[in-house]
This record gives C-alpha cells, sequence and structure tokens, in this order.
C-alpha cells in the first residue's frame, strides 16, 4: 500500500509537559487507522498536529512529499487535503447547512457554486440530511450537526479525513447515525484516522488500531489481532475497563465485549 | 529639562499655592461624587427591590423613570435643574446642589437597575435546593441569595462610581468651581509670564482624573474575575 | 410657555442640532473604525502595538470627555498642534469612543470559540478568510448590543461640546437662556431636541436587542 501520512519522531508538549513522545507512524492510502488509549494518552493532540493546528517541538510529519506545518506558506494547501471532524458540533452557527458546506469550495478552492452546491445536496441526500439544507445548526440534533460537518469536511474531496471523537458529545441514540456514516464511508475506500471510545465500532472499522499511552505507541495490530489477543498487559488492562462484571451474573462478562 | 518644564507650562503648576489650588478644586468634584454615590447606594437597592415586583404599577412607574434618566444627558439633566427650578419654583440652587441632586437621581436609576439584574439573575434552582437542604425563608436570603447578589453586584456598582467621577466634571458647566474651572483660572493668571501653561494645566487635570478612576477600574476589574461576575 | 417664542427659537436649535449630529455621527463611524482597529490588536496580541493600545484604551476609558477636549482644544495648540473647534470635537468623540468600542469588539472576539477559527483552518481557508467569514461575523452578532449601547453613550456626551465653544445644543440653550431670559422655552427646546436626536437610537437599540435574543444563530 502507498505512504499517504507519514511521522517521523514527532515530539509535542506543553510546557514541560510531554504530550507526544518520539513517536512514528504511518498511515496509508485507503486505510482506515483507529488510536485508542485512556484519556489524556495524547489521541487528539496526535490528530491535531496532523492538520498542523499544534506546533510540534520537534520530528517530522508529511503528507506525500509535503512537511504539514503551521508556519508554512502552503499550510491552507496541505489542509486542503486533509479533512477534520472535531468533537464539539463546530458547524458555523451564522450560515446555514448548505453554506456551512459550500463556503471552504467556493472560496478555497475557487469552485463554481452551482457545482459545489450540487455535489453537495447529493453528499447531504447520502447522510439523509437533503431537507435540513436551509436550516441553521442549531436546528439540528447533535447527531444530525455531526453528520453535516462530516458532509463539510467531504465536499473538500480531501485524501485523508481525520475524526476526533465525533461522537463522544452526543446522546446515545444519535451516536448510530454517525458511526454508520463513517462506516460507509470506509467502505467506499477512503482513508481516515479516528479516534474513538467506542471500542465496538472500532473493531468493526478498523483495518489497523493503535493503541497509545503517555505519547508513546505501546501495541499497533489489525483489529482482529488487537481487540481478541492483545498483547501487552497494558492494552489487555485498559480493554477491561470496558467490561462490567455483573454482580448477580459472573456470565456476562464474556458477551460484554464480544 | 527646566526648560522644557517652563516650555510645556508646567512649572506654573509650583507657583505659589497652584497645585494646592488645583487639588483643592479636584477635591470639589470629588465630594460631589461622593455624596451623590452616598445617596444613591442604599435608594438604589430600594429601587432594584421595587422593580423586581410584580406588580404593575411600580413596574411601569419604575421603567419610565429608568428610560427617563437613561435618555438625556447628565448634562441636559444639569441644565433643567439649576436653570428649571430658578424659573419655575423660583429656587435659587447652588450650582453644586444642583450637581448632587442630578448625579443622585440618575445613580439611583442605574443602581436600580444593577440590583435588579442581580438579584434576577440568581437561578431559581438556588432557592429550590436550599429549601431542600430545610433551610428557612431568612436563611436562604441571608446566606445564599444575598452573597451571590453581591458578588455580581459590587464590581458594576464601583465601575458607577467611576462613571460618576467621570460625569462630575460637568459641573463646570453650571458654574461649579471645581479643578477644570480652577486649571481655567490660574492659566489665564499666567497668561503673560507662561503662555504655554494650558498645555501643562489641563495635561495635569487629565492625569489626575486618569489617576483616580484607573485603579478603581482595575479594582472593579479584579473583583470581577475573581468573582465570576 | 410661550409659543410664540418657541417658534422663534426653532431655527437656531435646528442648526445646533444638526452640528451635533455632524460631529457625533462622523465621530463615532471613527470611533468605530478604531475600535475595531485596536481590538484586532488586542485580539491577535501584535507585539508593542498590543501594549500601545491597551494604555491608549485605560487612559480615555478613565478620563472625562469634558477633560480630553481641554487638553486637545486648549493645550495641543501649546505645543504646535492647532486644530478647529470642530475638529477637535470630532476627534474627541473619536478617541473617547475608540477605547470602548474596542472593549466590545474584543469581548465579542473573545466570545466566539477558538473551535470555529480551527475548524475553518482545517478546511483549508486562509487566517485571513476565517477571520473575514467566521470570526467577524459572529463576534459582531455577539457586540450588537454592546456596540448600540456605545453609539448611545457618544451622542449624549456630544453635550459638552459647548465647552470648546462649538455652538451645539448646550450652546444655544444657555445663550438664549442668557439673552432672554426664556428659560422654561429654552428648556423645552433642549429636551425635544435631544429626545429627535437620542430616541431613535434608542428605539432601534432595544429593537435590535430583542431581535437578536430571538433570532440568534448560536445554539
Amino acid at each position: 500500500m502507498e505512504e499517504l501520512l507519514k511521522l517521523e519522531h514527532v515530539t509535542k508538549a506543553f510546557g514541560e509537559n510531554v504530550v507526544l513522545n518520539d513517536l512514528s507512524l504511518t498511515v496509508h492510502q485507503g486505510e482506515v487507522l483507529v488510536i485508542v488509549g485512556p484519556s489524556g494518552c495524547g489521541k487528539s493532540t496526535l490528530l491535531r498536529c496532523m492538520n498542523a493546528l499544534e506546533p510540534i517541538q520537534s520530528g517530522k510529519i508529511l503528507l506525500g512529499d509535503e512537511p504539514v506545518d503551521g508556519r508554512s506558506a502552503n499550510v491552507t494547501k496541505i489542509r486542503q487535503r486533509i479533512g477534520m471532524v472535531f468533537q464539539s458540533y463546530d458547524l458555523f452557527p451564522h450560515k446555514t447547512i448548505l453554506e456551512n458546506i459550500i463556503l471552504a469550495p467556493m472560496l478555497v478552492q475557487k469552485r463554481k457554486k452551482q457545482e459545489v452546491t450540487e455535489e453537495a445536496e447529493r453528499l447531504l441526500d447520502r447522510v439523509g440530511l437533503l431537507e435540513k439544507k436551509n436550516n441553521y445548526p442549531r436546528e439540528l440534533s447533535g447527531g444530525q450537526k455531526q453528520r453535516t460537518a462530516i458532509v463539510r469536511a467531504l465536499c473538500m474531496h480531501p485524501e485523508l479525513i481525520l475524526f476526533d471523537e465525533v461522537t463522544a458529545a452526543l446522546d446515545p441514540e444519535m451516536v448510530r447515525e454517525v458511526l454508520d456514516v463513517m462506516l460507509e464511508l470506509a467502505e467506499s475506500g477512503s482513508t481516515m484516522v479516528i479516534v474513538t471510545h467506542e471500542m465496538q465500532f472500532a473493531k468493526a472499522v478498523a483495518d489497523r488500531v493503535i493503541f497509545l499511552e503517555h505519547g508513546k505507541i505501546v501495541e499497533e495490530g489489525t483489529a482482529e489481532a488487537f481487540f481478541e489477543h492483545p498483547k501487552t498487559e497494558r492494552a489487555k488492562s485498559f480493554l477491561n475497563t470496558f467490561v462490567f462484571d455483573s454482580p448477580k451474573k459472573k456470565t456476562s462478562q464474556e458477551a460484554a465485549i464480544g | 529639562m527646566p526648560d522644557l518644564v517652563t516650555e510645556l507650562g508646567l512649572n506654573v503648576l509650583f507657583k505659589g499655592k497652584n497645585m494646592i489650588r488645583l487639588l483643592g478644586g479636584l477635591w470639589v468634584a470629588l465630594r460631589i461624587s461622593l455624596i451623590s454615590v452616598l445617596l444613591c447606594i442604599p435608594l438604589g437597592v430600594l429601587l432594584g427591590i421595587v422593580m423586581t415586583w410584580k406588580n404593575p404599577i411600580t413596574k411601569a412607574l419604575s421603567r419610565l423613570y429608568l428610560e427617563i434618566v437613561r435618555i438625556m444627558p447628565q448634562m441636559v439633566l444639569l441644565f433643567l435643574v439649576y436653570f428649571g427650578t430658578t424659573r419655575m419654583f423660583g429656587w435659587n440652587l447652588s450650582g453644586e446642589l444642583s450637581a448632587i441632586i442630578v448625579f443622585t437621581f440618575w445613580g439611583t436609576a442605574e443602581m436600580g437597575d444593577l440590583v435588579r439584574g442581580a438579584l434576577v439573575s440568581i437561578p431559581k434552582h438556588q432557592y429550590e435546593s436550599s429549601a431542600a437542604l430545610g433551610m428557612t425563608e431568612n436563611q436562604i436570603f441571608l446566606h445564599i441569595i444575598i452573597p451571590q447578589t453581591l458578588r455580581r453586584l459590587v464590581p458594576l456598582s464601583i465601575n458607577l462610581i467611576t462613571r460618576m467621577i467621570k460625569t462630575t466634571s460637568l459641573v463646570m458647566m453650571i458654574g461649579v468651581v471645581e479643578v477644570l474651572k480652577v486649571a481655567q483660572q490660574i492659566i489665564e493668571a499666567n497668561r503673560m509670564s507662561s503662555p504655554n501653561a494650558a498645555f501643562g494645566i489641563y495635561g495635569t487635570v487629565f492625569f489626575l482624573y486618569f489617576i483616580i478612576c484607573w485603579p478603581i477600574s482595575l479594582f472593579a476589574g479584579y473583583l470581577e474575575k475573581r468573582w465570576g461576575a | 410657555m410661550n409659543w410664540t417664542v418657541i417658534i422663534d427659537y426653532i431655527p437656531a436649535y435646528r442648526e445646533a442640532m444638526l452640528l451635533t449630529l455632524r460631529i457625533g455621527w462622523m465621530g463615532i463611524v471613527l470611533a468605530t473604525v478604531l475600535g475595531l482597529a485596536c481590538a484586532l490588536i488586542r485580539y491577535y496580541h501584535v507585539p508593542v502595538l498590543s501594549q500601545i493600545v491597551k494604555i491608549y484604551i485605560e487612559v480615555f476609558r478613565n478620563t472625562p470627555l469634558l477633560v480630553q477636549l481641554f487638553f486637545i482644544y486648549f493645550g495641543l495648540p501649546k505645543i504646535g498642534i492647532k486644530l478647529t473647534a470642530e475638529f477637535c470635537g470630532t476627534l474627541g468623540l473619536a478617541l473617547l469612543g475608540g477605547s470602548y468600542m474596542a472593549e466590545s469588539f474584543r469581548s465579542g472576539l473573545e466570545a466566539v470559540p477558538l473551535i470555529q477559527s480551527e475548524s475553518s483552518l482545517s478546511l483549508g481557508l486562509s487566517r485571513m478568510q476565517t477571520f473575514w467569514h467566521i470570526l467577524l461575523p459572529q463576534a459582531l452578532e455577539i457586540s450588537v448590543p454592546a456596540l448600540v449601547a456605545n453609539v448611545n453613550f457618544l451622542l449624549k456626551e456630544t453635550s459638552v461640546f459647548s465647552a470648546i465653544s462649538l455652538m451645539d445644543l448646550m450652546f444655544t440653550a444657555k445663550d438664549l437662556i442668557g439673552l432672554y431670559y426664556k428659560t422654561a422655552e429654552c428648556l423645552f427646546l433642549l429636551v425635544v431636541f435631544y429626545l429627535i436626536i437620542l430616541l431613535p437610537v434608542s428605539i432601534a437599540g432595544s429593537f435590535l436587542e430583542r431581535r437578536l435574543r430571538y433570532a440568534g444563530f448560536g445554539d
């Protein structure tokens, strides 16, 4: 598989606090990479560095041959090639759903309004939100907003999309509709890097899983290998935090992580 | 250096009792704001409580009062009281008394609105959760409502004091001999010997107002930040 | 109250009102531009300029307009800066207003969540595009009530212009009272003409505030 995004010995610190510690990884074309780990392990920071929203102290991040660097002149060019969806619904509140989606393609890529609108409507239809196109974000549920944010990223035709805990702020019944959209994207061959706490979903969507702790990669493997046969003690105990022992029947343990 | 001081007319400050006179003028202005503030705090608290009543008559009256005060420049109010009362009632109010009347009238409305705002901003569940803990009406008021109200109110009222001090500069326009007027007299008296005195003296008045209002503003800002109003 | 006197005086008051409006609105427009520029300098922490702007804001927010005008009109000519009274009035109002507008704009800018800029940047918008299309519209929305309050405040502040011998409404009223002792009529006209200037802004202000409260974009 062709290499798309490459991190080489990346170190990121906030003052004294080292968040990413000499971290290297590669994202391949068409791959779905899921990053898991306890809170504060640096997953979100890692994602933000991949989009040059956080400066790094040392190391290199490359998209193809181009450096991903917030200070470089062509950073907007690079960001156009990398889509990102955030945890908090980050739609622009002063623009309608459709305007949210077509703003960047028109401003940044100088595409024709009509062409972008057609594509946006097609994509909105795909995620079941076409009839909401003239509504404002405040009129949508959390799940609908998050689906719109995904469409907004897609409409830029990114080579790679970053998902930063996109379901963490959603009500449980809305998580599914967002994850379904992401599963469909994965199926259609998009390159995705996903940070999530939804282990069932991670298992279903991932080609490869990275387990991050204290800013270092502790374990790495296929979804199957990681979830079924974790090698390290740390990964095992992390996965165990998602398992509940019922005080009444001990047998539920097997069913919990499936 | 002494040349520059003379050039800017600052030397006049150190001649005779000029600095003392200037500070005396400042005190006249400050005294007016101080008296007005002391009067409008209790009156404003009363008005604020009245404004939270649901009674339509008190509501309409207090609203009207607030609107009148808000829409008219204080300068106009000063003119109305200073010139108007002489004509209408034959009173001959001094400029200083007129100013105290106007600033109290104005400050009470502003203070009342601040008190009202602070009172209604206490969320209802604060009453409910205190009541649920078994506290009596008086205990709730004393321990829960008043402390929270004060935290919102104090920084804003301190800001009102700086506004009051700045506004008192207007009283020179109705003939009160305060700091600007004294400055004018000093400049006038030294017109021949220091033709540039206007720069230094008015600059000094400018600085005096700043050095009084700025620390008060800083203090209000500090309280606001600390109490998260 | 003598109505013929009132009618006789109306032209003088109208002239005075036009002067107040001319200087007032000019000063307010300049204040808005100055305030926005200062707010941006503070928001983006432009080195050196940011410190200067901070001092400017503190100085002009903590001194009365009347004192500022005395210094500009009577003081500055002594160091060679001679300005007309009308220019001084405009400048004074712009400087005072700029310091208030700057704080209103800045709190609007700071109220827009950082994630808004980040998600705009991550879509590939440049810093400039992010500012114009994402940050500024939302910040303005938040600042509107404060900006309208500033306009109201600044229009009222124009009532000190007579101190630098501008023939505004206060000047006219005082002048006519001194000349003919028609105190009641003069004061009546003074109030009426200030209402003509100030009521529209006050009404527009409460209308805008109500409309924004119900139709706010945010959730």
